[in-house]
C-alpha cells in the first residue's frame, strides 16, 4: 500500500474569546496514512463534537493545523507552492453534508460544473465543455436533460448530492473526502449515493474518507474504521471487527443506541451511566470518556489511556487492554486491512 | 359526553382517532400541490404509529392538518378526523384551541429550538398549559412542572434552567414534556430526534415511550428513520405523493412489506450483518405539481402493469389490520 495524503500528530486547539481566552481541544495529535495503491475506503465516524468535521477540514487545508502536518505526496501542505496547491486542491475534492448550501440559486445548476471546468481549462470549446458535463452527470446516474438549464430549487436534495459528486469526479481527483454525504437525503437515495461512492472507489480507483456520525452505513462502504470520540481516536482497525465485536466501552456504547430497522432486535440494556455525560473529566488527565465509562478504573481518572494494539487489525484506546502491546507509535493505519471486493451477494 | 357513545365510530371499543379521506392542498404559484390525497387510517388507545415517507410525501402536513395548523397557501379541502366524537377538522380556531394539548398535541420538527431563549423552562411549560385553559394555583402548576420534569426523565431542579443552560436532548424533553402536560389523548411527534446523536437519539425515543404509556395516549411518530421506527412503533404507515400505500403492523411491514415501495424501501436499509451492494429505488420522488396518471408510484415501479398507468388503486384490507394500495392485491379482494 503506498500512501497519497498523509497527517502526522495532527491536531487542532480552537481558541477564542478576546481577553479570557478559551482553549477548545478539538483533534488530538492524529497520524494516519490514506492509501491511494490500491484505493481504499476509510470511514472516520463520531458524535457531533468528536471531531471528525475538524479532522476533514484539516485534511482538505479548509483550515491550519495547530500541531502536526498534513502531508501530501510527501509534501508538507503549508510549504506548497501555488502550482502544487492548485493540483492538491485538484486531486483531494470534498462533498460536504448539506446539498442546499453550496448551490447559489440565482445560478443554473450547470455553474457548480462549468466553474471547475473553466478554472482547470479542462475543456477547450463549448462543446468539449459541455460533453464533459454530460458524461459526469451520466456517471452519477442522472440524466443530463433533466438537469442543465435547471436551478437548484427545481431540482430533488437527492439530485443536487449527486451533482456534487459529478462535479468532484469532473477533475478526476485521487481522494474524495465526504462529510455526511447522506445524512441530509432519503432513506431510499442513501444507498443510491453510497453505491455510488463505491462506485467511483472500484472504477475510478478514487480513495474515499468517508466522515459519519452512523455506523451502519460506515459498515457498509468502508473496510476500515476510526471512532472518534472529544477529539481523540478510541478505536481503530477493520470495519468488520470494530462494527460487531467493538472493544472500547464507547463504540459498545454507540452499537448498542443504534435503533436497528427490525422489530425483533430491540435496543438491547446498555448502562445507564453512559447515557448522559457529566462533562466533569474534560478538564482533567484522565481518560476522557471516564465520566460515561461503565468500567471506568481508578487509573483512568488520572492516566489518559494510550492504544493498545489489542489484535492484528485493531487498536483500542482502553486500559481494559492494558496487558495487550501499546500501539502509540503506530500510525492508525497500520492496523487497516487491504480494500475488499463486494459482489452482489456479499463480500467475496 | 353522552353524545360520543351512540356515534357509532367510539362504539370501536378503544378506537381514539379515526381519520377518513384527509385531503390537503398547497395552492401555489406553480399550481395545485396535493399533499395529503384521501389518506384514512383509524388509531386505538395506545396504539404507536409510525408514519414514514420521503421528505414531501405528506407526512407532516397530514400531522399539521390533525393540530388544525396548516397555514395559507394550505388548505384542508376535505376529509374527517374525529376524536372522542367530534371532527377536528369542522373546528373553529377557538373551538381548536380548546383542543390542542387537552386531546391532541404536537412536537413539531425541531421543537427544541422554539423554546423561547429568555424565558426559563418551568415558565414555558406554564404558559403552555394556561394558555390552553388549565386554571391552578401557582404551586399546583410548579408541582405540576415537577412531575413531568420526572416524567420526561429530568431533575424536577432544571425547570428553573433557561433552554441555553440543556443540552439538545434536554431540550427535546422539555418539548415532549410541554406537549404532554395536559394529558393529551393523541401525541404527533414530527421527527423528535433529528440532528441528535445516536445515544442521545435513543434517550429521547425512550423518554416518548415511557411518557406515551403512563397517559396512555395514541402516538404518531412522523419520520423516516426505520430504526426508530422499528423500536417505537407497533403499527406503520407508508406514505409516497400524499397517498398512504400501505398500513401494518409493525411486524408485517417490517418482515412482509406489501406495497412495491415499501419492499423496495426496506431492502434500501443499510445493516451490519454483512457487506453487500446497496439498492436505492430506482428514479425520482413524484413532483406534486404534475403527478403521473394511475399509481403514483407506478413510473419507479419494478412490478407496474398496463393497469397501473391509468387506474389509481384504492387502499384496501388485505387482511386484519393489514392494507395496501397496490392493484398487484386487487385480485386477493374478492
Amino acid at each position: 500500500m503506498t500512501a497519497i495524503l498523509e497527517t502526522r500528530d495532527l491536531g487542532k486547539v480552537f481558541t477564542s474569546g478576546t481577553f479570557k481566552k478559551s482553549h477548545t481541544v478539538a483533534l488530538e495529535g492524529i497520524s494516519l496514512a490514506v492509501a491511494d495503491e490500491p484505493p481504499s475506503i476509510a470511514a472516520i465516524a463520531g458524535e457531533s463534537g468528536s471531531g471528525k468535521t475538524t479532522l476533514a477540514r484539516l485534511l482538505v487545508g479548509l483550515i491550519e493545523p495547530t500541531q502536526g502536518t498534513v502531508i501530501y505526496k510527501g509534501q508538507d501542505l503549508r510549504e506548497m507552492s501555488r502550482a502544487e496547491r492548485r493540483l492538491f486542491r485538484r486531486e483531494v475534492q470534498t462533498i460536504f453534508q448539506d446539498p442546499f448550501e453550496v448551490y447559489n440559486p440565482f445560478y443554473k445548476v450547470e455553474h457548480v460544473l462549468t466553474t471547475p471546468i473553466s478554472e482547470y481549462k479542462l475543456a477547450n470549446s463549448k462543446a468539449a465543455r459541455r460533453d464533459l458535463m454530460e458524461r459526469s452527470l451520466r456517471e452519477v446516474g442522472l440524466r443530463p436533460e433533466e438537469i442543465l438549464g435547471r436551478y437548484p430549487h427545481q431540482l430533488s436534495g437527492g439530485q443536487r448530492q449527486r451533482i456534487m459528486v459529478a462535479r468532484a469526479l469532473v477533475l478526476r481527483p485521487r481522494i474524495i473526502v465526504a462529510d455526511e454525504p447522506v445524512s441530509m437525503v432519503d432513506a431510499s437515495l442513501r444507498a443510491t449515493i453510497l453505491e455510488l461512492l463505491r462506485e467511483l472507489n472500484e472504477r475510478h480507483g478514487i480513495s474515499i474518507l468517508y466522515i459519519t456520525h452512523d455506523l451502519t452505513t460506515a459498515y457498509q462502504i468502508a473496510d476500515n474504521i476510526i471512532v472518534l470520540y472529544r477529539g481523540r481516536v478510541t478505536e481503530a482497525g477493520e470495519v468488520e471487527q470494530v462494527i460487531n465485536d467493538p472493544q472500547h466501552p464507547y463504540t459498545q456504547l454507540l452499537m448498542g443506541c443504534i435503533p436497528q430497522p427490525d422489530p425483533d432486535l430491540p435496543w438491547g440494556q446498555v448502562a445507564a451511566a453512559g447515557l448522559v455525560s457529566t462533562g466533569e473529566s474534560l478538564a482533567g488527565d484522565g481518560c476522557n470518556f471516564v465520566d460515561r465509562c461503565p468500567v471506568a478504573m481508578e487509573m483512568c481518572m488520572s492516566t489518559p489511556p494510550p492504544m493498545y494494539l489489542t489484535d492484528e487489525h485493531r487498536m483500542v484506546r482502553c486500559f481494559v487492554y492494558r496487558d495487550s502491546r501499546e500501539a502509540s507509535a503506530m500510525n492508525l493505519d497500520e492496523v487497516f486491512v487491504p480494500p475488499r471486493e463486494i459482489s452482489a451477494a456479499g463480500v467475496k | 359526553m353522552t353524545a360520543t357513545v351512540t356515534d357509532t365510530r367510539t362504539a370501536v371499543a378503544d378506537m381514539v382517532l379515526d381519520v377518513r379521506d384527509l385531503d390537503v392542498r398547497y395552492y401555489t404559484e406553480g399550481g395545485v400541490v396535493r399533499a395529503v390525497d384521501g389518506v384514512s387510517f383509524a388509531l386505538r388507545r395506545g396504539e404507536r404509529f409510525g408514519l414514514v415517507g420521503e421528505s414531501g410525501s405528506g407526512k407532516t402536513t397530514m400531522g399539521l392538518a390533525l393540530i388544525g395548523a396548516v397555514k395559507r397557501p394550505g388548505r384542508v379541502e376535505g376529509g374527517q378526523a374525529i376524536l372522542d366524537g367530534v371532527d377536528l377538522l369542522g373546528l373553529s380556531e377557538a373551538e381548536m384551541r380548546q383542543r390542542r394539548m387537552r386531546d391532541i398535541a404536537m412536537i413539531p420538527q425541531g421543537a427544541m429550538n422554539f423554546l423561547n431563549p429568555v424565558m426559563r423552562v418551568r415558565d414555558q411549560v406554564i404558559d403552555g398549559m394556561r394558555a390552553h385553559g388549565m386554571k391552578a394555583t401557582k404551586a399546583e402548576f410548579e408541582d405540576r412542572v415537577a412531575g413531568l420534569m420526572r416524567s420526561v426523565g429530568l431533575q424536577p431542579e432544571m425547570m428553573t434552567s433557561y433552554p441555553h443552560e440543556l443540552s439538545g436532548g434536554m431540550k427535546q424533553r422539555v418539548s415532549i414534556a410541554i406537549a404532554i402536560s395536559l394529558t393529551p389523548k393523541v401525541i404527533i411527534a414530527d421527527e423528535p430526534t433529528s440532528a441528535l446523536d445516536v445515544v442521545v437519539q435513543r434517550q429521547v425515543v425512550e423518554t416518548l415511550l415511557q411518557v406515551q404509556r403512563e397517559i396512555g395516549a395514541a402516538t404518531i411518530l412522523i419520520g423516516h428513520d426505520m430504526g426508530l421506527m422499528a423500536q417505537f412503533s407497533t403499527s406503520m404507515g407508508i406514505m409516497y405523493g400524499g397517498k398512504l400505500v400501505e398500513l401494518g403492523s409493525v411486524e408485517q411491514v417490517f418482515h412482509d412489506p406489501r406495497h412495491p415501495y415499501t419492499k423496495l424501501l426496506i431492502s434500501s436499509l443499510p445493516d451490519t450483518a454483512g457487506k453487500r451492494r446497496l439498492e436505492g429505488i430506482p428514479g425520482l420522488p413524484p413532483s406534486l405539481l404534475e403527478r403521473p396518471p394511475g399509481c403514483i408510484f407506478h413510473p419507479r415501479c419494478p412490478y407496474v402493469m398496463e393497469q397501473c398507468r391509468t387506474e389509481s388503486p384504492m387502499l384496501r384490507e388485505v387482511e386484519a389490520d393489514g392494507h395496501v394500495a397496490c392493484h398487484l392485491f386487487t385480485e386477493t379482494m374478492a
